[in-house]
Parts: C-alpha cells; sequence; structure tokens
C-alpha cells in the first residue's frame, strides 16, 4: 500500500514536473518597456473585478427568485451593470496597469510588381497549348451561363412568377353579404355617419387584400360619385376596398372634420403614408402619395335591410404594378 | 503555464511568427476609429442574443387563439409567430430582456456602421488601398439594414405586417417585373403563402448573418493587411504608422468597449422598453394604426414614400412606374449607387490615383466634404420628413404645409449646404495658411530683432 502511494506521489510529481522545465532561453532585452506599479489601480481593478462578481451572481439570483418583481428591468441591471464593471476595469487595467506604448511600423510596400508580373506570366503560359483561346473563353462563357440558368431555374417554383390572374381575383360578387368583424351582416340602418366600419364579404378568407372594406354613410347630396355609378350608394352609404392603392396598408382611418375651414370634406385617409381620399367622390385622391383612387364595391340593399354587393370592385385593389390599370377584378 | 501553451501551438500550427506580428500590429490612436468596434460588437451581441430567440421563437403562420400570461390579448386570434414572440416576451424568463436587447442591439448597430460610413467618407479613408474594404462595408451596411427589416417583420404584430405590406408594395412598383418578383418572394399575392414566413426566417437567422459575417471578416482581413489609416502627425507619414500594439495596449481597451457596448445594450434591454408587440396587437390585412414609425434606420424611406406626391407613370394602360418606387426602390438606390460610385468618381475628378495612408480632415478636401454633407443634409431631411406627422400630433404643425415645405427644401437645402460647406472650407484652410505665415513672419522678426549670436 505504501509502495503504491509512493509510485502514486513520484508519478505525480513527475508529471507536473515535466511541464515546468522549459528550455532555458537567455532573455534577451525587453520586448515591453518596463513601468511603475500601480498598487492603488490593481486595487482598483480587484474592486471593479468584485462588483462585476457581486452583479452577475445578483442577475443568476434575480432570475431564480419568482418572487423579485420588474424580473427584466433588474436582469437588465444587473447583467448590464456586470458589464459596466468589467468594461471599467478592463479601461483601468488598459490606462494604468499596462505599459503605453508607441510603436512605429511600415506601412505593407504597396504592390509586388514582380510578383504581379510573374502570375500574369504564370496565366498566359499556362495557356500556351490552346491555339483558339477566344473561342474557347467564349465557348466555357457559353456553357457557364447556360449552366448557370439551369441552377436558378428552380427558384421559380418560388411562386406563379408569369400568372397575374390572382392579383386581379377578389371575393366580392353580386348578392353577397357584407359581415362585420364577428361576421354579423351589416344592415344600413346600422350605418351611421360621421364614422367608418370595416366590412368583410360573407364566408370568404379575409386575409386577402380583396376582402376588406370601408363603409361610410354620407349626405346623399354630398355625394358626387363618378359617371356610371349611379345606384352604387343606397341611402348614401359608400363602400371602398380598405387597402390603400399606394402601398397597400389598411386605409384604418376616417378624416370627419371638427373645423370645418381647415379640411371641409370628410375623407379616408392611411396611416402610413397619409394617401388622403375623398368618399364622396369616387375616392378621388385629395392628398399624399397613392397614384389611384380606392376601388368602389356597389351596393344595394337586401330584402331585410341588409347590406349586399351589387356587384365587384370598380378596380383592381392594392398597390400598384405595371399590369394593375389592364382589367378590372374577377 | 504560458510558455508551455505557446509551445503547444507553435509546434502544432507554426503559428508563433505570425502570432508575434499579430500581437505588436499596430493601432494608430483617434476616438472615432473605436466606430467600427462598436459596430462590430453590436454584431456579436446580435447572433448571441438572436441564437437565444430562435430557441423560443415558431415561424408558423398557421393560427391559434391565444390563451397566454397577457390578458388583454385574450380570445384574439393571431399567428403562431406572433403567438411566440408574446410568450417569448411574458413566459420565457429573461425572454423579454433578452429580445429587447435583441432589438436594441440591432438599431444600435446600424447607427454604428453610420456613423463609421461618415468617419470614413469625410476623412478619405476610403481611397486606395482601402476602397474595397469601403465597398465591403457599404455593402454590409445594405444587408444590415435589409436583414433588421426582415427582423421586425417577422414578429407578425400589427406593424410588422404594415412594415411588409409596405416592402411588398415597393417591390410591386419595380417597373416591368415588380409584380413577378413579388409573387416568387411571397408566393402568390399579399400575404402569401405560408412558405414565405420560413423564407423570412431562414434568410433572418441564416443567409444575411452569414453574408454579414463573411463579409465582416472579409472587411476586418483587408483593415489588417492594409493597415489603419492615421491623421498626419508627428512621425506619422505615408509611410510610418505610429500607435499602439494590440498587445498589451490595444486588448484590454478593446475589450474594454466590448464590455462597455453590451452594458449599454443589456441595459437599454432591460430598462428601456421597445417594440411592446402585445400593444401593437396581432396582425390583419385590414388592419392599421395611426402614428406608426418603423425602426429609425428605415426612417429616410418611410419619408421618401411619403413626400413624392399622387402619380403613378403610365403609357395607355400600362403602369410603367407605380409610385412607391420613387421613394421606396430608386431614392436608396441613388443613396447607395451614389456612395458606391464615389471612389471611383473621386478619382475620376481630381485625377487622383496614389497611396493614401494618411487620412484628410474635412477641411483638406472642400468638394468632397461638400458633397458628403450635401448627401447626408439631403437624406436627413427625407428622414425628417417621415416624422412629419408626429411633428403634426406633438406641435400641430399642419401635416400637408410640413410636407410641402420639405418636397422644396429637400432639393435647396442640399445645395446651399453643398456651397456654405465648401466655402467653410475653403475659409479654414486660409486661415491656417495666414496663421502659418503669420508665425513664420514673427519667427523671422524674432531672428532679426535678436543679436547675432556669438561665434
Amino acid at each position: 500500500m505504501r509502495a503504491l502511494w509512493r509510485y502514486l506521489v513520484a508519478a505525480v510529481v513527475l508529471l507536473l514536473g515535466r511541464g515546468r522545465r522549459p528550455p532555458r532561453v537567455e532573455r534577451a532585452e525587453r520586448i515591453v518597456p518596463a513601468g511603475e506599479p500601480s498598487p492603488r489601480a490593481e486595487l482598483l481593478v480587484l474592486a471593479l473585478f468584485g462588483a462585476t462578481a457581486a452583479c452577475a451572481v445578483a442577475f443568476v439570483v434575480v432570475y431564480a427568485v419568482e418572487s423579485i418583481p420588474h424580473q427584466t428591468q433588474f436582469l437588465g441591471l444587473s447583467l448590464g451593470l456586470a458589464f459596466a464593471f468589467l468594461a471599467a476595469a478592463l479601461i483601468v487595467i488598459a490606462s494604468r496597469l499596462v505599459v503605453t506604448e508607441e510603436l512605429e511600423e511600415d506601412y505593407p510596400v504597396p504592390a509586388h510588381p514582380a510578383e504581379q508580373e510573374a502570375l500574369g506570366q504564370l496565366v498566359e503560359e499556362s495557356g500556351d497549348r490552346m491555339t483558339r483561346k477566344r473561342l474557347l473563353l467564349v465557348g466555357g462563357g457559353a456553357a457557364g451561363a447556360a449552366l448557370g440558368a439551369a441552377l436558378v431555374t428552380p427558384a421559380l417554383s418560388l411562386g406563379p412568377a408569369f400568372e397575374i390572374a390572382p392579383f386581379f381575383r377578389t371575393p366580392w360578387r353580386r348578392g353577397v353579404r357584407l359581415v362585420d368583424e364577428d361576421g354579423r351582416p351589416l344592415h344600413a340602418h346600422d350605418v351611421l355617419e360621421e364614422t367608418f366600419y370595416t366590412a368583410y364579404p360573407e364566408g370568404a378568407d379575409r386575409e386577402q387584400l380583396g376582402a376588406p372594406i370601408v363603409v361610410v354613410r354620407l349626405r346623399p347630396a354630398e355625394l358626387h360619385l363618378p359617371a356610371g355609378r349611379d345606384g352604387w350608394a343606397p341611402h348614401g352609404i359608400v363602400a371602398y376596398s380598405k387597402i390603400c392603392t399606394h402601398a397597400g396598408c389598411a386605409v384604418a382611418l376616417y378624416r370627419k372634420p371638427t373645423f370645418p375651414t381647415v379640411e371641409p370634406r370628410p375623407a379616408l385617409v392611411c396611416p402610413c403614408h397619409y394617401s388622403t381620399f375623398d368618399p364622396a367622390r369616387g375616392a378621388k385622391v385629395l392628398f399624399g402619395p397613392a397614384g389611384r383612387p380606392l376601388p368602389q364595391l356597389p351596393l344595394f340593399v337586401g330584402p331585410s335591410g341588409e347590406l349586399r354587393a351589387a356587384g365587384n370592385l370598380s378596380g383592381p385593389v392594392g398597390p400598384a404594378w405595371w399590369g394593375v390599370r389592364n382589367r378590372r377584378p374577377s | 503555464m504560458i510558455r508551455s501553451t505557446v509551445r503547444f501551438l507553435d509546434e502544432r500550427s507554426g503559428g508563433a511568427p505570425f502570432l508575434r506580428k499579430a500581437l505588436r500590429y499596430v493601432f494608430p490612436d483617434h476616438w472615432s476609429f473605436l466606430l467600427g468596434e462598436v459596430a462590430l460588437y453590436a454584431f456579436v451581441v446580435l447572433v448571441g442574443t438572436g441564437i437565444y430567440l430562435t430557441l423560443f421563437f415558431d415561424p408558423s403562420t398557421a393560427t391559434t387563439h391565444y390563451h397566454g400570461e397577457y390578458q388583454p390579448l385574450h380570445g384574439l386570434e393571431m399567428t403562431h409567430a406572433y403567438r411566440s414572440v408574446v410568450d417569448i416576451s411574458f413566459k420565457v424568463k429573461a425572454g423579454l430582456l433578452i429580445r429587447q436587447t435583441h432589438h436594441w442591439a440591432a438599431d444600435v448597430f446600424v447607427v454604428a456602421i453610420v456613423l463609421h460610413l461618415l468617419r470614413i467618407f469625410f476623412t478619405g479613408a476610403f481611397r486606395k488601398p482601402r476602397d474595397l474594404t469601403y465597398y465591403l462595408g457599404l455593402t454590409m451596411l445594405a444587408l444590415a439594414l435589409l436583414e433588421g427589416y426582415l427582423g421586425y417583420s417577422l414578429a407578425d404584430d400589427l406593424l410588422s405586417g404594415m412594415g411588409l405590406a409596405i416592402g411588398y408594395s415597393v417591390l410591386m412598383s419595380v417597373p416591368f417585373v415588380g409584380a413577378n418578383l413579388a409573387e416568387l418572394v411571397w408566393g402568390g399575392p399579399f400575404p402569401g403563402t405560408p412558405a414565405f414566413w420560413s423564407r423570412m426566417y431562414v434568410a433572418h437567422v441564416f443567409l444575411f448573418p452569414l453574408l454579414i459575417a463573411t463579409l465582416l471578416g472579409a472587411h476586418l482581413l483587408l483593415v489588417a493587411a492594409r493597415h489603419h489609416t492615421q491623421f498626419r502627425g508627428p512621425r506619422k507619414t505615408e509611410r510610418k504608422v505610429v500607435g499602439v500594439p494590440t498587445f498589451p495596449g490595444q486588448t484590454p481597451r478593446s475589450l474594454g468597449l466590448m464590455s462597455a457596448v453590451t452594458a449599454v445594450l443589456f441595459l437599454l434591454g432591460g430598462l428601456v422598453q421597445i417594440n411592446p408587440i402585445w400593444l401593437w396587437g396581432p396582425y390583419h390585412v385590414a388592419s392599421g394604426t395611426n402614428g406608426a414609425q418603423p425602426d429609425w434606420y428605415l426612417g429616410w424611406l418611410i419619408g421618401a414614400l411619403r413626400l413624392v406626391p399622387g402619380f403613378d407613370v403610365t403609357i395607355g394602360h400600362y403602369t410603367l412606374v407605380p409610385n412607391p418606387f420613387w421613394g421606396g426602390a430608386l431614392f436608396p438606390l441613388v443613396v447607395f449607387g451614389f456612395l458606391w460610385a464615389f471612389p471611383w468618381l473621386e478619382r475620376r475628378f481630381t485625377g487622383d490615383h496614389a497611396f493614401h495612408n494618411l487620412l484628410d480632415r474635412p477641411r483638406d478636401a472642400p468638394w468632397r466634404t461638400a458633397i458628403g454633407a450635401a448627401l447626408f443634409t439631403w437624406v436627413a431631411l427625407i428622414f425628417l420628413a417621415g416624422s412629419a406627422d408626429r411633428v403634426f400630433v406633438t406641435f400641430f404643425v399642419s401635416y400637408g404645409w410640413q410636407i410641402l415645405f420639405f418636397r422644396i427644401a429637400v432639393w435647396v437645402v442640399p445645395v446651399v449646404v453643398l456651397l456654405v460647406t465648401r466655402r467653410v472650407c475653403l475659409e479654414l484652410q486660409a486661415s491656417e495658411r495666414v496663421e502659418r505665415e503669420r508665425e513664420l513672419a514673427e519667427e523671422e522678426a524674432r531672428r532679426a530683432a535678436a543679436p547675432e549670436p556669438v561665434r
């Protein structure tokens, strides 16, 4: 037993001792210049390290103890302060405990003309055996281009790419009932003046640009709809696509003038870029960047007073693109 | 201990001579050189906090009804994406801290890059041999903007949905091919297919970070290969760089800066609320809110979108240029294109093809400074136009009048700034010349007045 113990101790001593005897190199002159020690700075650094550790521990405690209120704030505070103290410690080290040297070094040589020449020569000589270099280059280029095109072709599977019909599709048809957010049919007598309503086509997917519409009631005498829209606004109730024709946001604001002298007419306003539309004039653009009026939905009042679409919207919904003026929605 | 570690590494990598050189690499000392480092450390924090967030985020558009910790949202229909971000904020311990720190880090990242870019531009640090480094940096800025946009779009809250609708419209507005591109990216008309969310997700957590990290590596390699620039000074010449070595001088400074950046980001993340998505609610195509503002670094684009007067360029029934193209696509392309082309343009007009290791002070290159100031003013004014609605709410200045003012100011003020800046630079140069001449004359006068030294 005792012998074993001795062997063990000897082995440990040998193992540990091995690394400790590097080949002795004669110390040349110093690389980093000597400086005065600064015990006070060391003390400061120690204190800052202590503060870092304390804050880090505090972070763990805040994390672990459920009953501490304002978890996020205290977590952020403790972790942030821990890093702040660490930063302070490192800055004290940098400014007081490490020698500040100012070294000079040559900038790298701007260029290596001989090497450049050799590289060019190397490439040229490598192609010496080829007699029709230009033709080969063109051939290689063509092959590369064709292969590149082939490799990017599968990207077309990302979407339909050439199918433009979906941009014209809306769920509105003649006879479709207008329903509110909870799916209840919207009745003509529910629609009051001086406010606006969001409505959807009954039974359709609401998360498509063609679905949501805004409904407002104006006095029939105020209405000056474009030609050909007679009877689209029963009792002065007009409906427009809720999607801004500028950048696709929801036209979520209804400006009902409280100061008549400034902005005399009610308007539908998009909160993204403040495109402003006149609901009395077919949602003509009054202000802002939109390039087209909001498409209008023709309405009629059904037998039990409910509002129904009298057809599809007057134009494609949503932001403009190259074909947006080509046809009517379907 | 140190010796044995060094020996271990050197015997296996042969790297001791290289490391020795690297540790004595010289960093010129100027506070403005730290801006790039701030960006670097913000990126480190972004990657760290970002990895943590991926462990909880669910990039799915499948819908669910919320019945979680946050009462006001109870019963609302929302996507799993939005729900998981609400859960990160309320259910995951320390989740909100990490999420807010991530968001703040993104904002600080872009601030640091932009300030770094301004420093590089106005001191002429982009000149040969560092033009390639500059191009990589600019590309990283563009990627950072897109990456940030993708990041806050992923949460699928009301603001992110509004932002995506605008992004979709801008892509749609590209002449001739916009609708086709949008269909490819979204998989169909807005709001697109469920696959769109996976596409955004993989782009945000993998493709873009990988691209940025790769460019960052190349950027730093090029910086090291050509060494830092420096301002002219005693012993500081085109051939000799003077400064603090990596070790021991620069290392604690740089680590200190890293800790300081991390400290600020965690303090912000813990104490200053950012993007409280539970207040915005989930996005639906039909919902919108007033007072919506994007993260600061997209403010210039919203300003540009708002400033353009309402028209689409059409030929018959063909819509050639839909409106959002001007502000959302052409404007940033022009700004980045100009910054990209600037080193070449400057070489072209000044005929200066030389190597430059010494920096210019802004006054040393009046035209460059004037052009940079004008460009900055242009972008800053358009940025300010993006907050005109907030100015209206806060100070009751008519929105319409503000927009009218900006529509004129963005073309007039930069020209004024161009001329004034150039003049100021020239005057500063002249005053320095006068000062020098005065000193020389005084020196001469002193020498003339003094008695001849006894030989």
